[in-house]
């Protein structure tokens, strides 16, 4: 809790994140079988905030963003070599343990995957399984505190052993970002988080985001230049397996220095 | 196609047709090829509920009756000399009684009918079982030695049949003229002037007809070569001679035969099954004694005709007279066959029930779901979702896919080497049965397990690992529990097939004749489907209808556990 209020007092400026990076990735390389996914990938995440992969279908960003949870080890035929530290923490030292790595850094995906089971069980399943509660009523605050974070509480509270895939697709992405939340995380990787909403819901969820970068990394991979312009404060682009520029949101969006990424954001290619 | 090329969006030369004659008979031949498919389709779904309903008509018809059985209620006074022989009164003593025969002496009396021939016509008619009932109640309550007791006693599986309509129609005239019987029992002729004449005209065609295909038959066997074919003839020359003689001159009886319908006169409170016939007498012996040789008016006697002849049925005119008598002192009732059961299998058809069988097959099951659930289970999640995808688990995997379509006798054979013969486990025992079956239901089961598994999203599993739940956490937290109602249903139709199931179990010895219902896991017992293999075998017409009586509950069982599926199915079915 010290380190966060250290944390809060530092300002949002880039140069600050540059010089305290969350997630710092070195030559990051993946080859499903023999294709070679991500080629040399280097790039510091800050804390408190949010960085945007975009680029193209099929350039490499949401393969990227399943290596800083080892979500990839999970696909017998990936391979990945290179280094990816979190708080200096190698995260592909043969000592971690993948659990702990993956309680410590949430995620959510691109299609609202809440288990089939009520509200109040899809949230307290992460703390329960960390012990991260003392008691029963210790737990259902944590889930208050989760549901309330993830500004689903009001919508939610009167139904909480309600089925959780009863909810409209919005919420459901909304329960799942609560679900991600409630371990408390260091970072939050969210993989196409509303490619499956429709705009309204959309909006509520880049209101939340907007919300939950003061407290935690996000790292978010989006098709929407918008969604990436409006959430962000860092954008990365990758184009066929490459990082291709990376830095300020508003510096990639207009003055950005290489011909691909100007391309692409002006919409003539993907 | 070299030198042409192709620009985007530019206007192809082809058109598409609608309109022409072409186009149209195209559109036709499309609907036409559509009718006819669903013509196949409904042709196929006809003729398959046709051989259905034809399948279940047949097995309804032949087994409900054997849900119902005839007993005779009587009152049997119960005598020491028959009840406790020895007069010690113990358990032993009472236990060693012929209760069979008390109740039979109680029909006899009742009936007034005397003589050996009587005494074995009544334990025909009787179940050798008929005494059991008292038997037990003796025993409970020695005090009703030397009282009167009210007995429900069971009928024959023959008496039993003709009473449940398998017999011969029976049809009754009043007599027309004044009847006098010569004698009150033994043979008797009976005197009534004009009363037979139609009869005797009627019998006397008869005859003449079946001494022509006598005839035509004798002259057949005659002209063979064959000097012991040539022998087959005399008989018939005999018949031929006694039937020819009697029809010859007007005045002498014509006789009756096992051939023709049987005729019997009703009068003074007996039965006479006549043997021969003129126009004014009738001559036969009695088979339920007369109360008197008084002359009957007419009106107060009957003609009785038992349309089937004696020779086409299993039930003599003797027997078939006396049921008669019963049924009509009101003796005979019809009950629920609650003997069919709570009793083990059975020699005599009226006392064979399923309980043994019934508790065999779910001995056995018992066993095989004790075994394949967990292993079938945990082999489908293990190989699903923890081992590595290399040539050995794809050899597993086609091994299993194989061992799915391995004819069950070979599992049997299998059974019987290693269980029986390499681990010495006991013969006929619902383990070694269970063992046996659990070896032909696995690859079911983990085949259905592996696609229930498979068939659970994998974004709830990436769920769970993204909260930091460990693989296997997320597989028992989650996965399983979700595949669970596919499995359970997997796993309820492997068991149905488990018990439907014969041959394997033919080959560990389950197929043996067994009265007891086995009481544990290692007491030889046989299961439903053996025990109606083992009743299709025998010869007796009551076992036909108790084979479809054990098929009907065999049919039930095996719906109720396909229904049990299909409801959980649907309880537990999830949507995504």
């Amino acid at each position: 809790m010290d380190m966060m209020t250290a944390h809060q007092t530092r300002s949002l400026t880039e140069a600050a994140s540059a010089a305290n990076p969350k997630v710092v990735a070195r030559d990051v390389n993946v080859y499903y079988g023999d294709k070679h996914a991500l080629n040399n990938v280097s790039v510091d995440v800050p804390d408190r905030g949010v960085m945007a992969f975009i680029g193209p279908s099929g350039c490499g960003k949401s393969t990227f963003l399943r290596c800083i949870n080892r979500m990839n080890d999970t696909i017998s035929i990936c391979r990945v070599t290179g280094k990816i530290t979190i708080e200096d923490q190698d995260i592909y030292d043969p000592e971690l343990d993948v659990v702990q790595l993956r309680a410590r850094v949430g995620m959510v995906f691109q299609k609202p995957n809440p288990f089939p089971k009520s509200i109040f069980e899809n949230v307290a399943y992460g703390p329960r399984i960390h012990g991260l509660s003392k008691s029963k009523a210790d737990l259902e605050g944590l889930v208050q505190e989760a549901l309330m974070k993830a500004s689903l509480w009001n919508e939610v509270k009167d139904r909480l052993h309600e089925s959780g895939t009863g909810l409209s697709g919005g919420q459901q992405q909304r329960l799942c970002i609560a679900r991600a939340i409630a371990v408390s995380p260091d970072v939050i990787l969210m993989d196409e988080p509303c490619s499956a909403l429709d705009p309204i819901a959309t909006a509520r969820i880049e209101e939340l985001i907007d919300e939950l970068r003061n407290n935690f990394c996000i790292i978010i991979v989006t098709h929407s230049m918008q969604q990436a312009a409006r959430v962000s404060q860092r954008t990365a682009f990758f184009h066929l397996g490459t990082l291709v520029e990376e830095g300020a949101t508003q510096t990639i969006f207009t003055n950005p220095t290489d011909q691909r990424t100007q391309d692409y954001i002006t919409g003539r290619f993907g | 196609m070299t030198d042409v090329t192709f620009l985007p969006g530019a206007p192809s030369a082809r058109r598409l047709d609608l309109t022409s004659d072409a186009a149209k008979a195209r559109v036709r031949s499309r609907y036409r090829s559509e009718a006819r498919f669903r013509w196949y389709g409904i042709c196929a779904i006809v003729v398959t509920a046709v051989f259905l309903v034809v399948l279940i008509t047949d097995i309804l018809i032949k087994g409900l009756p054997a849900f119902t059985q005839h007993s005779l209620s009587i009152d049997v006074p119960v005598t020491a000399e028959l009840a406790d022989p020895e007069g010690k009164g113990t358990p032993e003593a009472l236990a060693a009684g012929d209760y069979n025969k008390l109740v039979r002496e109680a029909v006899r009396s009742h009936l007034g009918i005397e003589g050996r021939a009587a005494t074995s016509n009544l334990s025909k008619l009787l179940s050798t079982g008929s005494g059991d009932g008292l038997r037990d109640a003796v025993m409970s309550d020695p005090k009703l030695i030397g009282q009167t007791v009210p007995v429900t006693a069971l009928l024959s599986d023959d008496a039993d049949l003709y009473l449940k309509g398998t017999g011969t129609k029976i049809e009754r005239a009043d007599g027309v003229a004044i009847a006098t019987p010569s004698d009150v029992k033994g043979d008797i002729t009976i005197t009534a002037p004009g009363a037979f004449a139609a009869d005797t005209a009627a019998l006397r065609d008869v005859i003449t007809k079946r001494v022509a295909t006598l005839t035509a038959g004798a002259e057949l066997y005659e002209q063979s070569a064959d000097a012991t074919v040539r022998d087959r003839a005399k008989p018939l020359r005999e018949e031929i001679a006694t039937l020819a003689a009697s029809i010859s001159d007007a005045n002498a009886p014509a006789l009756l035969g096992s051939h023709v319908p049987s005729l019997l006169i009703a009068i003074n409170g007996g039965i006479v099954k006549l043997s021969s016939l003129t126009n004014d007498t009738a001559s036969g012996t009695a088979l339920i004694p007369l109360k008197s040789a008084e002359a009957a008016q007419a009106g107060a006697w009957q003609r009785v005709t038992y349309v089937t002849p004696e020779a086409d049925r299993k039930v003599d005119d003797a027997k078939v007279a006396l049921l008669d008598r019963l049924q009509a002192d009101g003796k005979v009732s019809r009950g629920f066959n609650t003997l069919f059961f709570t009793a083990g299998d059975s020699r005599e058809a009226e006392l064979a029930g399923i309980r043994g069988a019934l508790v065999g097959s779910i001995l056995t099951l018992a066993v095989t779901l004790a075994l394949c659930l967990p292993i079938g289970v945990m082999a489908a999640v293990y190989l699903e979702e923890f081992a590595k995808k290399n040539w050995f688990t794809d050899l597993i995997e086609i091994n299993i896919n194989n061992l799915a379509a391995v004819p069950s006798i070979v599992f049997g054979l299998l059974g019987l080497a290693v269980f029986l013969n390499f681990f010495g486990l006991p013969r006929s025992a619902p383990i070694v049965g269970g063992l046996v079956l659990a070896l032909l239901v696995l690859p079911t089961i983990i085949i259905a397990a592996r696609a229930a598994l498979r068939a659970v999203p994998p974004s709830i599993k990436e769920a769970a690992l993204g909260v930091g739940a460990s693989h296997q956490q997320a597989i028992f937290h989650h996965v399983l529990p979700l595949a669970m109602p596919g499995i359970m249903t997997g796993t309820i139709i492997g068991m149905a097939h488990a018990l439907g199931e014969t041959a394997p179990l033919l080959m560990i010895g389950m197929v043996a004749f067994i009265v007891d219902i086995p009481a544990g896991f290692t007491d030889s017992a046989t299961a439903l489907p053996v025990q109606i293999y083992l009743w299709s075998d025998l010869p007796e017409a009551a076992f036909k209808q108790k084979t479809a009586a054990a098929i009907i509950v065999l049919l039930m069982l095996l719906f109720v556990m396909n229904g049990l599926a299909i409801w959980l199915r649907k309880r537990f079915e999830r949507r995504w």
